[in-house]
């Protein structure tokens, strides 16, 4: 591996930049004009972030609702949901699109041409997507279990039991998100230089050691990004559970965002629905720091 | 072994031939599902007769909701309107709020404390969904109540920091040597941003305006909960309204749903090659 080595300690490796917390490099209007540019974003920062955040907190006062929520086994039952649903959604995701931007990054015309069909459920609007997903799966004769007729096999009501539900979201959400994360990970592949490939095929890595000693440990923190990014915006994922299983059967496969939507909405419980949801702020909060640093962390390294 | 290496050869072409067939069967049936809704001519109730080829193609559903036809898509043409406002607005104001931003923290050295510059990031700690209501209670204290501006406000607060993001790992790569050179001609901050950092960041700003504009489009639970009056509905929110009749004619859904997923998709496909060159450059490198 001795060449690998020598192109990525040519890439400048190696001192981690440890800034002090607060250290202006800029005076006079050259900050002025720095703090300009920075208004607008802390504007909107203020307003629509820490704002909402701190009513949200506020409504969300009392401990009391916390207790009634952990009492509630509807409530466990969607945490578990949403557990399944993040941790199935997320982390297949990034393994497909992990293996699936190899599968694009191969010079063949026709996988050339698949890749803008393939990035088709990324440009398609979420709403029409999911309803159309319902439609497929619903009933007897969704266009799924037609399909599945002519072949002489009969379907299952995909909504009616809990666990085929939460897989049909679990795959309608994977469907519309995986043309993104899969061109992050080809664009993080093309970036990384020819000279790399071709000093890991002069030291005869090929196919799966290549895949790991070379790309993984050079896409691992991008990877680490991605999932920690891709995490987070799943736990607030709402339209996918609400448009596709609608929840069925029975509210069972509900999760945290539906769940504080209807608290809040049609059983009229807004403290509660805020309460269920900011629930999952000992997690998220981690999560958001790991993420900062791991950015952090790219951003000198390679 | 030269046999051998051939037929491993031809074996790997045939496997990525059937996975190239998988990917296309992936990702076209949902779409299939709704062009055969909505070529149904039948009106009113749909029943789902176990078809997977429509028998009696008809765009009499497209025609009826391009005609505004039906009461459920009566203000279609409006609605859609203002779907287009929102993503614009969305698009403008992220690529604008985003670039300056991203300029001050990654070519002003403002700070290089990392929670500093990743500040924005934060944003995603709390997801979008769960400031809903109070998102909404304090939109009706800054006069937006049942306005699209309070849904732009809402996609440019949740669009930025990814902005930010990309901007930043993108104007890593260009030298910052310009800026500096460009100083020494004695050029302002200003006239810096517009004639070295925006042309030279083009691709970026083209990704995350893409970016930006397909959240808005995607978006919903805002437009639902904040928008309350027919007029000041989008089409997202009108789609899904079919779902509180009983009798809803699901023809006119999916045609509905169908002519709103063409803008972003023609907008995704004039900018393909720019976002991938602008997700391309940035993504491995800080």
């Amino acid at each position: 591996m001795s060449s690998v080595q020598q192109v990525l300690a040519g890439a400048g490796v190696g001192h981690r930049l440890r800034g002090a917390i607060w250290q202006p490099r800029v005076h006079g209007s050259e900050l002025a004009w720095a703090i300009a540019f920075l208004v607008p974003y802390a504007a909107v920062f203020l307003a629509f972030v820490i704002y909402p955040v701190t009513y949200a907190l506020w409504m969300a006062r009392d401990p009391s609702l916390y207790g009634d929520l952990v009492s509630n086994p509807r409530y466990v039952r969607t945490v578990v949901n949403t557990a399944l649903y993040v941790g199935l959604g997320v982390n297949v995701q990034m393994f497909l699109a992990l293996v699936l931007s190899g599968f694009f990054m191969r010079r063949r015309w026709w996988i050339k041409a698949l890749l803008p069909v393939f990035m088709l459920p990324w440009a398609l609007p979420a709403i029409p997507a999911y309803v159309s997903f319902h439609w497929m799966l619903i009933g007897e004769e969704g266009l799924i279990n037609s399909l599945l007729a002519l072949l002489g096999i009969q379907g299952p009501l995909w909504f009616q039991d809990r666990r085929l539900a939460l897989a049909s979201n679990i795959a309608a959400y994977i469907w519309k998100w995986l043309p993104f994360w899969t061109l992050t990970f080809v664009a993080g592949r093309t970036a990384i230089p020819q000279e790399v490939y071709e000093a890991a095929d002069v030291d005869g890595a090929r196919g799966f050691r290549r895949f790991a000693h070379v790309i993984l440990p050079l896409l691992g923190n991008l990877y680490l990004v991605c999932t920690l990014l891709c995490t987070l915006w799943t736990v607030g994922d709402f339209t996918t559970v609400a448009m596709v299983s609608e929840g069925a059967p029975a509210y069972s496969t509900d999760v945290l965002a539906t769940l504080g939507f209807q608290y809040s909405f049609d059983a009229a419980q807004p403290s509660l629905g805020i309460a269920a949801v900011l629930s999952a702020l000992p997690v998220l909060i981690p999560i958001t720091i790991l993420l900062m640093r791991a950015l952090h962390t790219r951003q000198v390294q390679l | 072994m030269k046999g051998r290496a051939r037929l491993r050869r031809v074996l790997v072409e045939a496997a990525s031939v059937a996975l190239v067939v998988v990917l296309l069967i992936w990702s076209l049936t949902p779409v299939y599902n709704m062009l055969l809704i909505a070529l149904d001519p039948d009106e009113g109730d749909i029943e789902f007769e176990g078809i997977v080829w429509p028998q009696d193609p008809s765009l009499h559903s497209f025609h009826t909701v391009l005609t505004q036809g039906y009461w459920l898509v009566a203000d279609f043409w409006h609605q859609l309107g203002n779907s287009f406002f929102i993503a614009v607005m969305t698009m403008v104001l992220t690529v604008v709020i985003g670039s300056l931003a991203s300029f001050a923290l990654s070519r002003m050295r403002v700070s290089r404390g990392w929670w500093l510059v990743n500040a924005p990031l934060l944003t995603y700690a709390v997801p979008a969904s769960f400031l809903v209501i109070p998102f909404s209670r304090l939109m009706v204290s800054y006069g937006l109540a049942n306005s699209l501006w309070a849904i732009v406000a809402a996609n440019v607060t949740f669009a930025t920091p990814y902005a930010i993001l990309i901007l930043r790992q993108y104007a890593a790569l260009i030298p910052i040597e310009l800026d500096e050179a460009a100083r020494i001609d004695g050029a302002s901050p200003v006239q810096i941003v517009r004639r070295v950092y925006l042309p030279l960041m083009a691709p970026a700003l083209a990704a995350v305006g893409t970016f930006a504009l397909l959240l808005a489009w995607n978006e919903y639970v805002y437009q639902y909960v904040l928008l309350s009056s027919t007029r000041n509905m989008t089409v997202a929110v009108a789609i899904a309204q079919f779902f509180n009749t009983d009798e809803a004619p699901w023809n006119y859904m999916m045609a509905a749903s169908l002519i709103y997923s063409l803008p972003p998709i023609v907008i995704f496909y004039t900018l393909r090659r720019y976002i991938a060159a602008g997700l391309t450059r940035g993504a491995i490198r800080g």
